[in-house]
C-alpha cells in the first residue's frame, strides 16, 4: 500500500513540477492555457482529464482480459445510435445521442460475442465485421438524418473526429459523472475484476457469476466510450482505453499500482492534450491527446526499469556478461580437474574449450584476474585463485548436476546433455540445486562428468 | 429513378473494388489477422497525408509509396512491440494504428490550405463521384488505379498461391521447406496497403474492413476448399457492391422519400446481410441446417422410441409378465403432434400397422419388417445395459437411461463387439431375454 502511494505521489509530483517549469518557460498566451484562467479552458482541461483518468481506470482490465480491440468495435459501433437520436431530436440535446450511442455500442458488443460463438468465425473476424458493418449502418442514418435536418452535420462530426471546442459545462458534468462511476466501479469491484482478469475458472467456481461482474465492467467501458465520442472521436476513442493500460503495464506487476498507473496516464494524456491544442490553431484534440499517450506509451516501453525495453536489454547484457566470466571459470576448472589443481592453462588450449572468439576470452580474463578469480603469469597462461575456485566449483556443480538430472530422469542421450546444461547452469536458484541433490542423492562434492571415458550415468 | 450507364459504372468500381479487398482477405481471416486490415487501412493515412504534402500533388506514385511505407510501418512495429514490449499482439495493433491516425488527422487538419484531402473522403469514400465522371465521358484516374491493384491482388494471390496457403495453415511446415513465413506476412500487409488505397476513393477506410472482412468469413462458412473459398468471396463482394447500387436507385423511390444513402456505406451493410444469411443458411454448418438436423434426428428418435415400445409390449403379453409401465407409456408416447406424425411416418414406411379393435379403439402393432427393426433396438438397448452392468458400478436402476439415449446411435459392429465382450449373457441385468441377432438381414 505505502509503495502505492510512493508510486503515485512520485508520478503526481514529477507532473507538477513538469508543469511549473512549463509555466515559468512558456510564453503569456501559453502561460493563460497552463493556468487555466479562461472558463472554457478550465471546463475543457477537466473534461478531458477526467475522461483520460476514467478511461486508464477501465482500460487496464480490458487490456488483461486480452479484450482491448473489443473497445473499437464498441466505439464503431455507436454511429447508428448517434444518428437514429440526431433523426429523431437533433443535435440540441446531448442526453438522447449518448443514450443512443450506449444502446447501440451494448449491441455491437452482443454481436461480437453472438457472432464469437459460431464455430468458423474467430474473435478478430467477429470484431472487424461489426465494426465496419455498424459503422456502414451508421453512415446510412448519417446521410438521411443530414438530408431531412438541412444543415448541421457538424453535430455528428464531433462525434466521428471528436472536438472539444464545444465542450460545455454539462458535456464536463457527464464525463465527470462517469469517472466518479468507474472509480467506484473499480474501488468496490476491484477483487472480483482481478478474479476474472487472471483465474477466470477460479472465479467461478467461488460462486462468483463472471457473467455479471463482465456485464458491469462492461457498461463501465460502455458508458466511458459514449461519453468520450465527442473528446476524442469514436475513431480514436480505443486508444485511451488501450494505450494508458498498455503504458503502465511496463512499469509493474502488480494490479492495484498498474490500475492507479494507467489512470494517472490517462488523465496527463488528457490534460497535455487539451492543454496543447487549446494554445495552437487548428490541432483536433482528440488526436493530439492520442499522441501524449502515445509519448507515454514509447517512454514507458523504452524506460520503465521493470518491462520496459532498457531495463530488459541491461538484465540481458548483465546475464550474458555473467554467463561469460562462468564459462571461463568453468572451463580453468575442468582443466584442474583434468591436469592438477593450480594447472595454469594456455590461452590456446581454454579457446579450444568452447566456441568463443579470442578478444571475447582476453576480456573475460582480464576480467577474472581484476576481481581475483584468476592469475595471469608472465607467459600468458592463466590459473583459478582460491576464491575463483570456489565459485568455478560451484558452478561445474550446477552443471554436473543438471546433465546427471537430464540424463536420469529426462531420458535425454549423454551426448546431448552438455549443451542443455551450459543454458541453465548459470540461472540454477539454491532450492533447485537442493533438490537436483535430493533426486540424485549426490554428496555435496562435485559429480564427475557424464563425457569421461568409462562414466556409466 | 431509373438505371443508367452512370450506375453501371458505380457498379463495376465498386465491383473492383471489394474484390481486391476480398482477395486478400480470405488470409487475413484465415491467419486470424482480420483486425491488421483494421488496423492498416486506418494507418495509411498519415503516409497519405505525407505523399501529398512532399509531392505536392496527387500524383498516383507517391501516394502508393507512402502508403506501403506507412503499412509495413503498421506491421514492423505491432510486431516489435508485441515481441520486445511483450504486449498482446491486439492490444500493439490498437497502440500503434491509433498514433498513426491521430498523427495523420493533425497533418491533414494543419495543412489544410495545402491538403485537398478531406479526411472525410478518406474515411466514407465517395463513389457517387465516379457517376458523374461517367457521364462526362471520361475514365477516372481511380478507376484505372483500381484496376491495376486489382490485377496486382489477383496475380499476388495466384502466383504465390503455394506459398500463402502453407504459410497460413502451417508455418513451421513453411519454414521447413524454405518458404520464409515472415517474408509472406510483411508482402501481404504491404498489399493490404496498396489495396485500401486505391480503395479509398471509392469505398472509405471503414468500409474497406468490411469489404476485407465480411465477404471472406462469409466465404468460409459455405466451404471448407481455399480456392473455392476464394471465388466466393469475390462473388458475394460483387454482388453486394450490385445489390447496393441497385437498392440506391430504386429503394428510395419505392419508399418514396427521395432519400439516398453512400452507395458505400449501402456496400458494407449489404455484405453484412449476405452474412447473417451465410450463418443462417450455410450447408452443413447453417444454423437453419443444423436446426433441421437436430429436428431429424429427434423425429427419428421418437420413431424409434415407438417401435421399440411396442416390442416390449407385445413382449409382455407374449410372456405372460405384468404389462410393464409400456402400455401406459405409450398411451402417453402416441399423443400430440410430433408422435402424430412418428406414427404417420412409421406407417408410411411399413413398420407398423393399425389393428381396428372392436370397440372403436385404434391399436398399434408392429409389422414383421416392424418388428426386425425393434428387435435390434431392443436388442442394442439390453446389450449395452448388460455392458454396463459388467463395467461400470451403476446400480441397476440407473442403466435404463444411458441405454435409453445409446440405442439410437449404436452402430451394428459396436453391437457385435459387445456381444462378443459377453458371450453368455441371454438375458439383461432386469431378466429379461435379450432379442437374437436380426432375423431382417
Amino acid at each position: 500500500m505505502i509503495r502505492h502511494v510512493w508510486a503515485l505521489a512520485g508520478v503526481l509530483a514529477s507532473t507538477a513540477a513538469a508543469m511549473a517549469l512549463a509555466i515559468i518557460v512558456v510564453d503569456e498566451e501559453t502561460r493563460q492555457i497552463l493556468t487555466l484562467r479562461e472558463y472554457n479552458t478550465r471546463i475543457v482541461v477537466l473534461g478531458t482529464t477526467l475522461l483520460g483518468a476514467a478511461a486508464g481506470l477501465i482500460g487496464t482490465f480490458m487490456y488483461l482480459r486480452k479484450r482491448a480491440m473489443i473497445g473499437d468495435a464498441l466505439s464503431h459501433a455507436t454511429l447508428p445510435g448517434i444518428a437514429i437520436a440526431f433523426l429523431f431530436v437533433g443535435d440540441k440535446q446531448i442526453g438522447p445521442m449518448l443514450l443512443g450511442a450506449a444502446i447501440s455500442g451494448v449491441i455491437g458488443v452482443l454481436a461480437v460475442i453472438g457472432l464469437r460463438s459460431i464455430p468458423r468465425i474467430k474473435e478478430d473476424a467477429a470484431i472487424g465485421i461489426v465494426l465496419s458493418v455498424f459503422f456502414g449502418i451508421g453512415l446510412m442514418f448519417v446521410k438521411i438524418a443530414q438530408q431531412t435536418h438541412t444543415g448541421n452535420q457538424a453535430g455528428l462530426d464531433r462525434f466521428i473526429y471528436g472536438t472539444t471546442a464545444g465542450m460545455i459545462k454539462q458535456d464536463a458534468q457527464w464525463i465527470g459523472a462517469t469517472a466518479l462511476i468507474v472509480l467506484l466501479g473499480v474501488i468496490f469491484l476491484f477483487k472480483e475484476f482481478r478474479l476474472i482478469c487472471f483465474d477466470q475458472q477460479f472465479a467461478s467456481s467461488q460462486g462468483r457469476s463472471v457473467l455479471l461482474i463482465d456485464l458491469l465492467m462492461m457498461a463501465m467501458v460502455v458508458l466511458t466510450t459514449v461519453v468520450g465520442l465527442q473528446a476524442v472521436g469514436l475513431i480514436l476513442v480505443v486508444a485511451l482505453l488501450i494505450i494508458p493500460a498498455a503504458a503502465a503495464r511496463f512499469w509493474t506487476d502488480d494490479l492495484t499500482l498498474m490500475t492507479l498507473l494507467a489512470g494517472a496516464f490517462g488523465s496527463i494524456s488528457g490534460f497535455a492534450g487539451a492543454i496543447v491544442s487549446a494554445r495552437f490553431v487548428n490541432l483536433p484534440t482528440g488526436a493530439v491527446i492520442v499522441l501524449a499517450a502515445g509519448c507515454v506509451f514509447a517512454f514507458s516501453m523504452l524506460l520503465a526499469p521493470h518491462r520496459g525495453m532498457t531495463g530488459t536489454l541491461l538484465r540481458r547484457v548483465g546475464l550474458s556478461r555473467r554467463i561469460g566470466y562462468q564459462n571461463v571459470l568453468r572451463a580453468l576448472c575442468e582443466m584442474e580437474e583434468e591436469f592438477g589443481e593450480g594447472i595454469r592453462v594456455g590461452r590456446t588450449s581454454l579457446l579450444e574449450m568452447r566456441s568463443w572468439t579470442g578478444s571475447t576470452l582476453n576480456r573475460l580474463i582480464r576480467r577474472a584476474v581484476r576481481r581475483g578469480d584468476a592469475i595471469a603469469g608472465p607467459d600468458n597462461r592463466v590459473g583459478l585463485t582460491r576464491s575463483g575456485r570456489i565459485e568455478a566449483q560451484r558452478v561445474l556443480r550446477n552443471h554436473r548436476l543438471w546433465e546427471l538430472y537430464l540424463i536420469r530422469h529426462a531420458d535425454v542421450a549423454p551426448s546431448h546433455v552438455d549443451r542443455d546444461a551450459d543454458l541453465v547452469e548459470h540461472v540454477l536458484p539454491p532450492e533447485t540445486i537442493r533438490e537436483l541433490e535430493h533426486a540424485l542423492a549426490e554428496t555435496t562434492q562435485i559429480p564427475p562428468s557424464p563425457h569421461a571415458q568409462g562414466a556409466v550415468p | 429513378m431509373t438505371w443508367t450507364l452512370g450506375d453501371t459504372y458505380v457498379v463495376i468500381i465498386g465491383a473492383m473494388s471489394a474484390s481486391a479487398c476480398a482477395l486478400l482477405g480470405n488470409y487475413l481471416v484465415l491467419r486470424k489477422m482480420s483486425l491488421m486490415g483494421d488496423a492498416i487501412s486506418h494507418a495509411v493515412l498519415p503516409g497519405l497525408v505525407a505523399a501529398f504534402l512532399i509531392t505536392n500533388s496527387r500524383g498516383v506514385g507517391a501516394m502508393f509509396v507512402g502508403a506501403v511505407i506507412v503499412g509495413l510501418i503498421t506491421a514492423v512495429f505491432t510486431q516489435a512491440i508485441s515481441k520486445f514490449g511483450r504486449v498482446e499482439e491486439g492490444a500493439a495493433m490498437g497502440v500503434v494504428f491509433t498514433i498513426l491516425f491521430a498523427g495523420g488527422l493533425i497533418m491533414i487538419r494543419q495543412q489544410a490550405d495545402h491538403v485537398d484531402l478531406d479526411p472525410q473522403c478518406v474515411l466514407f469514400g465517395n463513389i457517387e463521384t465516379f457517376y458523374s465522371d461517367a457521364l462526362i465521358g471520361t475514365i477516372p484516374q481511380a478507376g484505372v488505379n483500381l484496376a491495376v491493384v486489382l490485377l496486382l491482388d489477383a496475380l499476388f494471390v495466384m502466383l504465390l498461391y503455394k506459398q500463402l496457403k502453407i504459410t497460413t495453415f502451417d508455418p513451421g511446415l513453411a519454414t521447413s521447406v524454405g518458404i520464409r513465413a515472415d517474408i509472406m506476412h510483411y508482402a501481404l500487409m504491404i498489399m493490404v496497403a496498396l489495396t485500401a488505397v486505391a480503395s479509398f476513393e471509392a469505398v472509405g477506410s471503414i468500409l474497406v474492413i468490411a469489404m476485407l472482412i465480411v465477404p471472406a468469413v462469409a466465404a468460409h462458412l459455405l466451404t471448407d476448399r481455399l480456392p473455392v473459398m476464394i471465388l466466393l468471396s469475390v462473388t458475394i463482394a460483387c454482388i453486394a457492391a450490385l445489390a447496393a447500387r441497385v437498392y440506391n436507385v430504386y429503394a428510395p423511390g419505392v419508399f418514396g422519400s427521395g432519400i439516398q444513402a453512400d452507395t458505400s456505406a449501402v456496400m458494407a451493410v449489404a455484405t453484412g446481410i449476405l452474412l447473417v444469411g451465410a450463418i443462417i443458411l450455410a450447408p452443413e454448418r447453417g444454423l437453419l441446417s443444423q436446426a433441421l438436423q437436430r429436428i431429424r434426428l429427434a423425429l427419428r428418435i421418437v420413431q424409434e422410441d415407438i417401435l421399440g415400445l411396442l416390442y416390449r409390449q407385445s413382449e409382455s403379453r407374449r410372456t405372460g409378465s405384468p404389462t410393464s409401465e409400456a402400455e401406459a407409456l405409450l398411451g402417453n408416447a402416441v399423443r400430440g403432434l410430433v408422435a402424430r406424425w412418428a406414427v404417420y411416418r412409421l406407417r408410411a414406411r411399413r413398420l407398423v400397422k393399425v389393428d381396428h379393435t372392436g370397440s372403436g379403439q385404434v391399436a398399434l402393432a408392429l409389422t414383421d419388417k416392424g418388428e426386425a427393426r425393434a428387435a435390434r433396438l431392443v436388442r442394442s438397448h439390453r446389450l449395452w445395459e448388460s455392458y454396463l452392468a459388467q463395467h461400470s458400478d451403476l446400480p441397476l436402476d440407473h442403466l435404463h437411461m444411458p441405454a435409453e439415449r445409446v440405442e439410437h446411435y449404436i452402430s451394428p459392429e459396436m453391437v457385435d463387439r459387445i456381444r462378443e465382450d459377453l458371450p453368455e449373457v441371454d438375458l439383461d441385468p432386469h431378466g429379461r431375454e435379450i432379442p437374437p441377432p436380426d432375423a431382417e438381414s
